[in-house]
């Protein structure tokens, strides 16, 4: 049953990734790409890591996909000329990915990855509790420096976006506006009739 | 409840799968089986309950406006919502010219589905729920966030302006108030010390005033008026607004596919109202413990809380006009964010000291 | 808890930058945007305050803490200080580049503060967690402190290459550090060594996760081939923002190099000095060659950046004590030449123009003899000349070299940096030779002149007394 499950979302994992970067439409991309963190999650789950699974479709496929579809559907990008780069650089491109499945070739021909599988973890109580006595104990240092590395970000995406508007912007004062009285807008002349 | 259903898996179910399945697949067939079982139990009313919602809508905004609401078809208009059903059934999907199919077809499926899916953690009496998990409460996020693609992609996909528009709304909307609505999840967090909700349940267990409501008030406010948001329900309906863009991410639906995004509102409403209800307010716990019988903790508290936050919610559409888009951001951002972040702060603060009735 | 309250002394530097970072966010989203100089001074009070700290609790031996993610040693004391130092020079010259080209930005100095945080973290990883969290910290503030000038196309152009070079090495060094991890189940780096000691050095999984770690760290040192965001970065970037790229985060590169290569994979040592041979030759010469053929300052310098890092590497690999003092000596020694010599780039912009062409140097000497002095010292020390202190660097790694038994890789670096003299004599002949051609002084707040002539005569002094930082350098190095 486990088998089962685990190659058909394998099976929709490699597929959906591989229609990332094949299907024409950008949207369609993103699309498929949210589908495959979705099934890596499922792959995730099987292995008994509920939090990170979770976590993957709650950060990646809830808030990143999300704002990423966002800015692709705003922008309408226009691929055909991405694609003429495509076919410039394939050359060179394959080369370089020829060479490397070539070095992966030997490393995993060398017999010097040991493929056995890490034991399965026994211990009672969630993941989710384990990993965070983790991150706050032996972890705490880096968990607090990649605190700092977000909050740089953060820090970075402002800089870099707001700007403030400029003081001529004229709004209307509604407080003034509705102040007014008649005697500042209307003056009343008296004048002799027209003879 | 339990018995009857311990008897039919048992007496039934068993014996029928061991006659019809053969030997090596009997176990699996015989848990899938219970699993749809419990999952028919669990949507079939769910479904009543939508339908009935949009019917209890008309009639309280009705009544809250000093009109009368339905009232023709069936005894007191109580047939309406199998009359509305009927008709939306045999109506026309129309496809328009230039949308892509198959994702103008599949949005309302993806929009309703999260929203029954995260039914399955909700504990609906102590020990009756579909899935028992360790990390309900991020379950739950989780799939409340995914209810945005069906928004975004029904809006990309009907080839039309509003709809876009009311998608990019509902999208800037969405992410800007699950974040925080995930920190004021994480204040529960703490005060519980669980993500299981059967967990956060018992953590209040006490009398009214031992519910998590008193001392996470700010954040019971922030979580269900971002739940409010959430659901893209009035004040907070920019992505449909139907006084500006028509009515937004679903204007080219009609028929079934637009009564799917129907239900996935409601039952996304009924939903919130339910979580709120097991978050902050003691889920199936009685207010008045100790007293006999109506002390007991029982489903009939869950449905009363739940049922109390969902006449909030057509309440708040039938008083507020709806929110500017630039108010909305600046509520989520600049109002519910710090205030979620400082009372993290205190929530742990409370907790360490151990502050009495709630964390003593 | 008890442990962590023993540990937390040992990162007091860090946290007080953390802690005055974010208070200075604060503050300077409250000071009205006139008075921004307000923010740059007390981002300096706020370094002065850390230097203070870091030298307080300079520690005389190496000292593990937080489970091992962070070392406290005497190397990590000493260059700490000196970016830190960088630094405080770097802001004030930076502050008079705003000044004069009038964009105001207190996020500068906030990002520049987490920057120098970033470095810190770096120098003083001690797992490979740690290090590489440490150097997007630092790559992160640096990225947006080049893109911070918005309505500059090449500022922006800039900083969009140097991020997605910069990810993809991020990539790269991730990668790596995933086969070691994979192969030794450990992140922490004395425990990595000994891992990596007990597979052999020559296990190919490991050479492979090397490799990876090498191109990482080769691209944030800007060796060739890994160096084609250096020019266009340097080029780029408003000249305030180049003079603080170019000078500490070498020093930060530095330490990353000594913490992956001779902390975590010392017995893969034959292996890496092979790899770092390549590179040193390839950059010394790329860097060198092409500088000659510039005709914009910024962009010859960031060549001769390059070329320098080839030396520094030289003192890396020779694997010894003295040597890893040599190249340390060199880091620190480049940072204040970078400084100096984008500070006399500075001195001459003015305000919508950079004046960065070689030819703006024309005359330098008749319209402000001083400034020309200093910049003959600055480019006498970046060619080695005798007794400049950019002399002694390169004589303490080619001495090392040699010990190191590649005589030939010695005889290279030699030649290359008569090559390398050429451009920089260049320029002092523009300087003293050539009719100027605008008659416009260099121009600077009074502080500035005064702190860029220390710089220089700095250099000199170390030229003519080399012997006290580098026996600094031995110390901290001292294995």
């Amino acid at each position: 049953m486990t088998a089962i499950t685990f190659y058909f979302f394998a099976a929709v994992l490699v597929i959906s990734a591989l229609l990332v970067i094949t299907v024409r439409n950008p949207v369609h991309a993103a699309l498929f790409l949210v589908l495959a963190f979705f099934s890596s999650a499922a792959v995730w789950l099987l292995l008994q890591a509920e939090f990170l699974a979770i976590a993957l479709v709650l950060v990646y496929v809830g808030a990143v996909m999300v704002l990423f579809l966002f800015v692709i559907m705003m922008l309408d990008v226009n691929l055909a000329p991405l694609r003429e780069g495509f076919a410039r650089y394939l050359p060179l491109g394959l080369t370089v990915a020829a060479l490397l499945v070539v070095t992966m070739a030997i490393v995993i021909r060398s017999g010097g990855i040991n493929a056995t599988a890490p034991a399965q973890d026994t211990v009672a109580g969630s993941n989710t509790q384990l990993l965070g006595q983790a991150l706050f104990t032996d972890f705490l240092y880096p968990f607090e420096v990649a605190g700092a590395v977000l909050l740089v970000a953060i820090i970075a995406a402002i800089a870099l976006t707001l700007r403030r508007r400029s003081r001529q912007l004229r709004t209307p004062a509604p407080g003034l506006q509705v102040a007014v009285r008649r005697e500042d807008r209307v003056r009343i002349v008296k004048m002799d009739a027209e003879k | 409840m339990n018995a009857l259903y311990e008897l039919l898996t048992e007496k039934v179910l068993a014996p029928l799968v061991a006659t019809v399945i053969p030997g090596a697949w009997q176990d699996e067939t015989l848990y899938m089986l219970q699993a749809v079982i419990k999952i028919v139990v669990i949507v079939a009313p769910l479904m009543l309950c939508v339908a009935y919602l949009t019917f209890a809508e008309r009639k309280i905004i009705g009544y809250m406006q000093v009109r009368i609401g339905p009232n023709r078809v069936g005894p007191r208009g109580w047939l309406q919502p199998i009359a509305d059903a009927v008709k939306l059934m045999f109506k026309e999907i129309i496809i328009p010219s230039g949308a892509s199919k198959a994702l103008f077809i599949a949005a309302p499926v993806l929009s309703i589905a999260p929203s029954l899916a995260a039914w399955a953690v909700i504990p609906f009496e102590h020990g009756m729920v579909l899935a028992d998990i360790n990390a309900g409460l991020l379950y739950i996020l989780a799939l409340t966030s995914l209810g945005i693609y069906g928004i975004i992609i029904a809006g990309w996909a009907s080839n039309s302006k509003y709809a876009f528009l009311g998608a990019m709304r509902s999208a800037a909307q969405i992410v800007s108030y699950e974040i925080a609505m995930g920190f004021a999840l994480v204040v529960v967090l703490i005060a519980a010390g669980s993500l299981n909700l059967n967990q956060i349940i018992l953590a209040q267990n006490g009398s009214l005033l031992h519910w998590f409501w008193l001392p996470l008030l700010p954040v019971f406010g922030v979580y269900f008026i971002s739940g409010i948001a959430e659901t893209n329900r009035a004040p907070f309906d920019v992505a449909e607004g139907e006084s500006e863009i028509v009515a937004g991410f679903h204007v080219e639906y009609g028929g079934m596919a637009f009564s799917i995004f129907f239900m996935a509102e409601y039952a996304n409403m009924i939903l919130i109202s339910a979580l709120t209800s097991i978050l902050f307010f003691g889920g199936w716990l009685s207010p008045f413990q100790g007293v006999p019988v109506i002390g007991e903790p029982s489903l009939v508290w869950l449905l009363a809380k739940t049922s109390m936050f969902l006449f909030l919610f057509l309440w708040f559409r039938a008083t507020f006009p709806r929110y500017r888009y630039d108010q909305i951001m600046r509520l989520g951002w600049k109002v519910f964010l710090p205030i979620t972040i400082a009372w993290i702060v205190v929530t742990a603060g409370m907790v360490v000291a151990q502050v009495p009735p709630w964390f003593d | 808890m008890n442990a962590l309250l023993i540990e937390l002394p040992l990162a007091w530097p860090e946290l007080a930058l953390l802690l005055l970072g974010s208070v200075l966010l604060v503050v300077d989203t409250m000071v009205p945007g006139e008075s921004r100089r307000a923010t740059c001074l007390l981002a300096q009070v706020a370094l002065v305050i850390v230097t203070v700290l870091v030298v307080a609790g300079a520690p005389a031996e190496t000292n593990l803490a937080f489970s091992g993610h962070f070392v406290s040693d005497p190397m990590a004391a000493a260059l700490k200080v000196a970016i830190l130092l960088v630094s405080v020079m770097a802001f004030s010259y930076a502050a008079d580049y705003f000044d004069e080209h009038g964009f105001f930005r207190g996020e500068f100095y906030i990002l520049g503060l987490f920057a120098v945080l970033g470095m810190m973290v770096l120098i003083s990883a001690h797992s490979l967690l740690t290090v590489y969290l440490g150097l997007e910290l630092l790559s992160l503030s640096l990225y947006s402190m080049v893109a911070l000038h918005r309505d500059s196309p090449s500022a922006s152009e800039a900083a969009m290459k140097y991020f997605v070079l910069g990810a993809l090495a991020s990539g790269m060094l991730l990668y790596g550090m995933s086969m070691l991890y994979g192969m030794t189940g450990t992140l922490e780096l004395s425990a990595l060594s000994r891992a990596v000691a007990d597979l052999g050095g020559n296990n190919i999984v490991l050479v492979f996760g090397l490799v990876f770690i090498v191109v990482g760290t080769a691209f944030k040192l800007g060796l060739v081939p890994f160096h084609m965001w250096v020019p266009d970065v340097y080029e780029g970037s408003p000249t305030a923002v180049t003079l603080f790229v170019s000078s500490a985060p070498k020093i930060a590169a530095f330490a990353m190099a000594m913490r992956l290569l001779v902390d975590g994979l010392w017995p893969m040592f034959p292996a890496w000095e092979g790899m770092l041979i390549v590179l040193s030759v390839l950059s010394m010469a790329a860097g060198n060659v092409i500088a000659i053929s510039q005709s914009n300052i910024k962009r010859m310098l960031a060549y001769s950046t390059i070329a320098h890092v080839g030396f520094l590497v030289l003192g890396i690999l020779s694997g010894t004590a003295t040597g890893y003092a040599g190249a340390m000596f060199y880091a620190i020694v480049y940072a204040f030449m970078s400084l100096g010599s984008f500070g006399m780039v500075m001195l001459l912009s003015r305000r919508q123009w950079e004046h960065d062409r070689l030819d703006d140097f024309q005359g330098l000497a008749r319209r402000s003899p001083w400034f020309a002095l200093m910049m003959l010292i600055l480019m006498f020390s970046m060619a080695g000349v005798p007794p400049f202190a950019g002399f002694w660097a390169k004589w303490f790694v080619i001495k090392e070299v040699i010990a190191a038994g590649h005589a030939w890789l010695a005889a290279v670096a030699v030649v290359f940096s008569v090559v390398g003299a050429y451009y920089y004599l260049r320029i002092i002949k523009l300087m003293y030779f050539d009719e100027p051609v605008a008659m416009a002084a260099p121009r600077a707040a009074p502080g500035v002149r005064i702190l860029l002539s220390a710089n220089a005569l700095a250099l000199f002094v170390v030229g003519v007394l080399p012997g006290a930082l580098m026996a600094l350098c031995i110390r901290a190095v001292g294995m």
